[in-house]
């Protein structure tokens, strides 16, 4: 007879900060293995779930990285309720594309965008006090708060992300070789 | 003395590697088909060791492989968690000072620096990113110049200077302002005599000096370093020559 302590579900939040969902995408990509995923954890906070505050999780996956003032909020919550923290994707990881205008000064890339661009006469820079604040430059969330495992990619593909967890609720030490640990 | 019938050997990694009077241990252990991390060594081009990623320890003292002659006896290690730790940190420090991006870069998949980071499995950052600002020069007609992945390798600094005879590139700057240069008054690459038959054009190991309009001809996921890893392909690594790197 097994004697081992019935191992309970573990609970799974996932959440996309300054990212284009597109690491949920693949996260949907595992396919029907979701369904042997939702065997061995419970969804708290997740878009999958639509719960919007995240409880205490064994798992936080976090995709992009901090670009406002409701970004870093958001981490620091997963950060206290998430035992362990896995950043996914280049966004998470490196700040990716929106780190892209980190060379640029905030205030012109507002007014290019909504006053002086083609089609944009007249208009003008979104001020309503519910609107997050913007952060002079994008960061990888690693430079906010502690982060115990990184999954790159652009996005990492299903495979990688299943072999990952698997990975990881197992036990093991969670580890991409090659072809599916990627940067693209 | 050594017997002539017993070439010279040193101890990699535990493994009798044979080597020619003259060779470095980069040069015998590309030979034995045995790979050392590298980013600034190109076979035809004189080593400068400045990368450092090819650190070995060679009778316990830390060496570049690529440019400490080999010895007969010397024991060498290579491919041991402490210099593997090493190299990932030296790598995560090169790719925090320049902006790696790599899912808009051109040449993903076909990086050495990318590729390394896989064989090394380097997966963050660790450090804090410096996003520097590095204008791009698209001026030439041909060529694109992205110094937003330069990692100083004097690479082309070298084939310009001492093959192509054209001197083009230089490196500028000490210390953490080093910045790589196109040596024209206006700083444009347009203003010199560069060209794509120049071997300077190919043999880039990052996305700094890109042909134009062939970018995506080779699909991302069918590149070089997807279909083998880097440490996979040491002897096309040995045998290569900037005159066919892009062929």
């Amino acid at each position: 007879m097994d004697t081992a302590v019935p191992s309970r579900k573990l609970r799974l939040a996932t959440t996309s900060l300054a990212g284009c969902f597109g690491c949920h995408m693949s996260f949907l990509d595992i396919d029907e293995r979701l369904l042997e995923l939702v065997e061995r954890v419970d969804f708290d906070r997740s878009p999958l779930t639509d719960i919007k505050t995240c409880g205490p999780c064994d798992i936080g996956l976090i995709e992009g990285g901090v670009c406002n003032a409701e970004n870093i909020h958001v981490l620091r919550d997963f950060r206290r309720h998430c035992k362990v923290l896995i950043a996914i994707g280049a966004c998470a990881v490196n700040g990716g594309l929106p780190a892209q205008r980190n060379h640029l000064d905030l205030g012109l890339c507002l007014q290019e965008v909504y006053l002086t661009a083609p089609g944009n006469v007249g208009r003008q820079i979104p001020n309503d006090p519910e609107l997050p604040l913007p952060l002079d430059k994008v960061h990888p969330i690693h430079e906010v708060v502690r982060i115990d495992y990184f999954i790159p990619g652009c996005p990492p593909a299903g495979d990688a992300i299943w072999k990952f967890l698997t990975d990881l609720l197992e036990g093991r030490t969670p580890r991409l070789g090659h072809p599916l640990l990627h940067f693209d | 003395m050594n017997d002539v019938s017993q070439p010279p050997s040193l101890l990699l990694d535990g493994l009798p590697v044979p080597f020619r009077d003259g060779q470095t241990i980069m040069d015998a252990a590309m030979a034995a088909e045995i790979f050392i991390p590298h980013l600034c060594h190109h076979p035809e081009f004189k080593p400068q060791g400045s990368c450092k990623l090819c650190t070995v320890k060679a009778n316990g003292r830390y060496v570049s492989a690529c440019t400490m002659p080999a010895r007969d006896g010397m024991e060498v290690e290579n491919n041991s968690p402490d210099l593997n730790d090493k190299r990932r940190t030296m790598l995560q420090m090169l790719f925090v000072e320049g902006n790696h991006f790599c899912p808009s870069c051109e040449k993903s998949g076909d990086c050495m620096l990318q590729a390394l980071a896989y064989e090394l499995e380097m997966l963050s950052p660790h450090f804090e990113q410096f996003y520097p600002d590095r204008p791009v020069d698209a001026s030439h007609p041909d060529v694109l110049l992205d110094f937003n992945r330069c990692i100083l390798c004097e690479l082309c600094v070298r084939a310009s200077r001492d093959v192509d005879g054209k001197n083009v590139f230089a490196l500028s700057g000490r210390g953490i302002t080093k910045h790589l240069i196109v040596n024209a008054e206006s700083g444009r690459l347009a203003d010199t005599n560069f060209s794509l038959a120049d071997q300077a054009a190919h043999v880039c190991p990052v996305g700094v000096i890109l042909e134009k309009r062939r970018g995506f001809a080779v699909p991302i996921g069918s590149r070089r370093y997807d279909v083998d890893p880097i440490g996979m392909q040491v002897e096309r690594l040995a045998t290569r020559s900037a005159t066919e790197e892009e062929a």
